[in-house]
């Protein structure tokens, strides 16, 4: 029965992507059948580069992807070199990991009118700084070079990198390595890049080339603070392939491939890059290094990600004094009035939003943890090692941009008459909720001492007995945490629920995508809010529930200590090494 | 697992094929008949979700049917009609003749047009529809003729719009009365202009606007583009938007993606100008605390563009008794009156109010105004649509000229 599970997840995850490509792909060369179109043709291309301003688009998509992916590597490794056993660094990574569990969504709606010629920034300097008792015709949002974009996709992807280093630090001697550098005559910042980086860069890869994907396909970002003339390819593919006329749906199948390759040539790009440092590091090894001067360079990297951290947070500060804000004219800094009138004027929508969003991600994270705790046991009882390709598989649903596969799966699912279901939804949900569930699950899972397990089943208790009544309860606090993983990466998605939501069902994003347009603010500040409150919960959950629920057994968090039965930490309490927040990937 | 899996799919094509062969429902049933088949059905109203004030009303609406009619509507917020109209598309290539997702769209234009030319509506149905015979189809010819194109029976309407622009007084004393002087005062005053960018609806109202107002022989616009010099008719417009190019918001670098969004451009003060196609839009925005009390409403000399708004129902829909029931309340004067409050919606009503009885006139005659509202004299002439084929071809064209990237 375990043995199904592997299988069974790949099915989940893969299926719908491969099925969707394939969707994708067909009507790219001209063939959707259920319309007539059998010949193959690729009057689809050509028309898509027909279309004006497509070059632009692709440079948009591909420049402000990779320059904003390249950005917050320097910016997040750049802080952890330069602060590296400081309490800045501890402090610091306190505050970042909330940040992580905020959607894209919601950072881009709070920017968006912290960077606005009449938006914060600017009030709070006018009229006594700049003299403005009119908002500037300044470009700052919608630039049609895609700055605001890139700043956007900043603020997200240094908090999710950051993470990944701690996560990859836990698995080194990283105080030790560092340590022996400096005794060397390291200077701190140096001793981190030469010693510990290329350690940590390994596992930092793949989660790297994922913030890649995201950043160069993303939609619901680009249509909140991306260039409208035109739009980066993602938004437009998302236009082509919604358009009543069917030869635009056509285009914009070919369209999707495009985004493939444009995604595609940006990780190759950024592997090209890898390869040059990595040969440019070795000569400047050999060179013999110390550090002397590294000063200069220190406060500056590691000033830069409090920066976004502040940044971020005043966006999201912005967003509730909205939802709260009576009239509220340029330039005064504050609200004249404060009252709920949003909150209440809007609670049907907020609820009915509120409850889809919620359900999807209960539901989406559920299933994943049960896929995950079903193909792991399965590794645990047969005793089998994952090969490496599995790693790589579990990121094809993070390194594929999402408009290539959705905009096919949308076709089989209305082709089947399940689309707009809560089934298709949760689904399309699951497909990227499954691997940061997993991500998140395995580590923890790999390294419990399977002796706990084989002391039960000495005493006579069968595997499916052990596993409920000896591992989930060890491992409670970590399957937990990959649960509230999975709900705010499900809470955070935005296509999956645009396509296969139908337009019936839909969450706390889309409709704050859809109201920010032009909808009343104090309404999206509240969506902005509830939209951070669902994946706060889920951690609050993860955090608090264990200790009621193991409450009558014995030392519980000696699994989360050494998860030796008989080792030194049997019987003591500290704080978790491997399985608290910091240990979660997340969505970049 | 495999079989139980293929076992589920058998089951549901066969629920599929015997849902297909039923017989047809809602033919031309006298009125009580369907009421009483509406009855619990639900239905997928698709409208246009952008404005607090529509959504609203459409919730009433939706508490009304229930008490009255035992139906369940639900609104499918749009962010874009054309998101419905290729749904219904979709569906009927998919092969989905019955149980579609969408039982009512509110439409007109261009969609309707397209609709109707594929036959993806239900009807004709809207004589039928007891409230129907309160439509001022004599006062008011957009009722049934939308954009040039006969309605057929195939919607009915809903609401009424003629094109208007707002302006802050606290910023701008007097609009300009003509496109040559707005023209000149975009010059004047650089960056607090602008117009949302097509293919919004709005923005693309503008732009029809512009050529109705800039073309030398405006005739020629009933007739579909591609029958006459659409680049020699549109010479004026493209001039004329080259020239005030400059002098716009972010020097038309960006332009807002709504009507919407335009109006909280103007409510941030970052423009002194917006523009809606409901005249009493300024004086509901208002009421709901997200315009300013110093905007007020103007038209152009000449009059502006006027059409009807309406409600179709896709030829596949699921709950098409219901649909009809609930598209006959919309035409209700209760329901009318309640929609054209400035504090609810404020939208304009398709009844010929004089003829109604008289507790309804007086439903009427008790509406304020709105602060900002002008009233059906100040508002000017009605100017009639273009042919609707001239939308797309506008919305290509701009694309290529201001949004291709520089």
């Amino acid at each position: 029965m375990i043995r199904v599970f592997p299988a069974l997840a790949l099915l989940a995850m893969l299926g719908p992507i491969a099925a969707g490509l394939l969707g994708t792909t067909l009507p790219a060369f001209g063939l959707l059948p259920v319309v007539g179109r059998t010949s193959i043709s690729l009057g689809p291309w050509r028309e898509l580069l027909d279309q004006p301003g497509l070059l632009h688009s692709v440079g948009l998509s591909f420049g402000v992807g990779l320059g904003a992916s390249a950005a917050a590597f320097v910016i997040a490794l750049g802080f952890v070199a330069a602060s590296y056993g400081t309490t800045a660094f501890a402090w610091i990574g306190r505050l970042l990991s909330p940040l992580l569990a905020v959607p894209h969504a919601t950072v881009a709606l709070g920017l968006a009118f912290l960077l606005a010629p009449s938006g914060w920034i600017v009030r709070l300097l006018s009229p006594w700084a700049t003299g403005w008792d009119r908002p500037p015709d300044l470009v700052t949002l919608h630039d049609p070079w895609g700055l605001a974009l890139g700043l956007g996709l900043l603020l997200k992807e240094v908090p999710f990198l950051f993470l990944m280093v701690l996560a990859a630090l836990d698995r080194l001697d990283a105080p030790r390595l560092h340590a022996a550098a400096r005794s060397l005559g390291c200077r701190p910042m140096t001793a981190w890049i030469v010693v510990v980086l290329p350690r940590v860069y390994v596992r930092l890869r793949l989660p790297m080339l994922a913030v890649i994907a995201f950043s160069t396909s993303v939609v619901d970002m680009a249509v909140l603070l991306g260039p409208t003339t035109p739009a980066p390819l993602a938004v437009r593919v998302v236009g082509w392939t919604g358009d009543a006329d069917l030869d635009r749906r056509l285009l914009g199948s070919a369209a999707a491939l495009l985004q493939v390759a444009v995604t595609a040539s940006a990780i190759a790009v950024w592997l090209t890059v890898e390869r040059l440092a990595t040969w440019l590091g070795r000569r400047w090894l050999a060179t013999g290094v110390s550090g002397r001067n590294e000063n200069w360079l220190r406060l500056p990297l590691a000033a830069l990600a409090p920066l976004c951290l502040a940044t971020a947070g005043a966006a999201l500060l912005g967003l509730a004094v909205w939802s709260v804000a009576g009239p509220w004219r340029f330039p005064e800094a504050l609200p004249a009035t404060i009252g709920f009138e949003a909150w209440i004027g809007a609670a049907p929508i907020l609820a009915d939003t509120l409850s889809v969003t919620v359900l999807t991600a209960v539901f989406s994270a559920g299933l994943a943890i049960i896929l995950a705790v079903g193909c792991l046991e399965n590794e645990t009882r047969r005793a089998v090692t994952p090969p490496p390709w599995v790693d790589w598989v579990l990121y094809v649903p993070l390194l594929m941009p999402q408009v290539a596969f959705l905009f096919g799966l949308q076709v089989l699912f209305a082709a089947t008459g399940i689309d707009g279901s809560w089934g298709a939804l949760v689904w399309a949900h699951l497909v990227v909720v499954l691997p940061y569930v997993f991500l998140s699950l395995a580590g923890p899972w790999r390294r419990l001492d399977q002796r706990w397990a084989q002391t039960a089943r000495t005493l006579g208790h069968g595997p499916g007995r052990v596993l409920w009544r000896v591992t989930l309860p060890l491992l409670l606090r970590p399957v937990l945490t990959a649960a509230a993983v999975g709900v705010s990466v499900s809470v955070a998605q935005y296509l999956p629920t645009l396509f296969a939501g139908a337009g019936r069902l839909n969450t706390l994003t889309t409709e704050a995508v859809a109201l920010a347009g032009g909808g009343d603010r104090r309404v999206i500040g509240a969506l902005g809010l509830l939209q951070i409150a669902v994946p706060l919960a889920a951690f609050a959950a993860a955090q608090f529930l264990p200790s009621l629920l193991l409450r009558r057994r014995r030392a519980p968090d000696a699994a989360r200590r050494r998860n030796e039965p008989y080792g030194e930490g049997f019987s003591r309490t500290g704080p978790a090494r491997h399985t608290g927040p910091n240990a979660s990937p997340r969505i970049p | 697992m495999h079989n139980r899996r293929l076992d589920a799919f058998r089951l549901l094509l066969i629920a599929l094929l015997l849902a297909a062969v039923s017989p047809a429902a809602a033919g031309s049933r006298p009125w009580a008949e369907l009421i009483d088949a509406a009855r619990g059905q639900t239905v997928h109203f698709n409208a246009w979700g952008g404005s607090a004030q529509i959504n609203g009303y459409i919730a009433w609406v939706g508490e009304q049917v229930a008490e009255r009619h035992g139906i369940r509507l639900v609104h499918v917020k749009l962010a874009d009609t054309t998101d419905a109209v290729a749904r219904v598309v979709a569906e009927k290539t998919a092969g989905r003749h019955k149980g579609g997702s969408v039982d009512l769209i509110w439409i007109n234009g261009e969609n309707f047009a397209a609709m109707k030319r594929a036959d993806l509506l239900h009807g004709p149905w809207v004589a039928q529809a007891p409230n129907f015979r309160h439509v001022d189809v004599q006062g008011k010819p957009t009722t049934t003729v939308d954009f040039t194109v006969p309605t057929d029976g195939l919607e009915a309407p809903w609401g009424m719009a003629q094109f208007v622009f707002f302006h802050d007084t606290a910023y701008l004393a007097s609009p300009p009365p003509t496109l040559a002087a707005l023209a000149d005062w975009i010059g004047r005053e650089p960056g607090r202009f602008t117009y949302p960018q097509p293919p919004d609806f709005i923005g693309t109202t503008f732009l029809k606007q512009a050529l109705t107002g800039l073309a030398a022989n405006r005739a020629v616009l009933a007739e579909p583009v591609e029958n006459v010099d659409a680049a020699e008719v549109s010479a004026p417009l493209w001039a004329w938007l080259d020239r005030i190019r400059p002098a716009l918001w972010q020097g038309g670098r960006a332009y807002p993606q709504s009507g919407p969004a335009l109006q909280r451009l103007l409510a941030d003060g970052e423009v002194s100008m917006a523009m809606a196609f409901n005249p009493a839009e300024a004086s509901a925005a208002i009421a709901a605390g997200t315009l300013p009390g110093t905007v007020r409403t103007s038209t152009l000399d000449g009059g502006t563009l006027a059409n009807t708004h309406f409600v179709a129902i896709p030829f596949n829909a699921a709950a098409k008794e219901a649909a009809m029931v609930v598209a006959d309340f919309l035409m209700s004067p209760e329901a009318q009156a309640h929609k054209q409050d400035p504090r609810v919606w404020g939208d304009f009503t398709v009844l010929d109010v004089a003829a109604l009885a008289p507790a309804d006139r007086r439903r009427f005659a008790e509406l304020p105004l709105g602060i900002a509202t002008l009233s059906p004299e100040q508002l000017g002439p009605a100017l009639a649509e273009p042919h609707p084929s001239w939308a797309a071809w506008l919305e290509a064209e701009w694309e290529r000229r201001y949004a291709a990237g520089r």
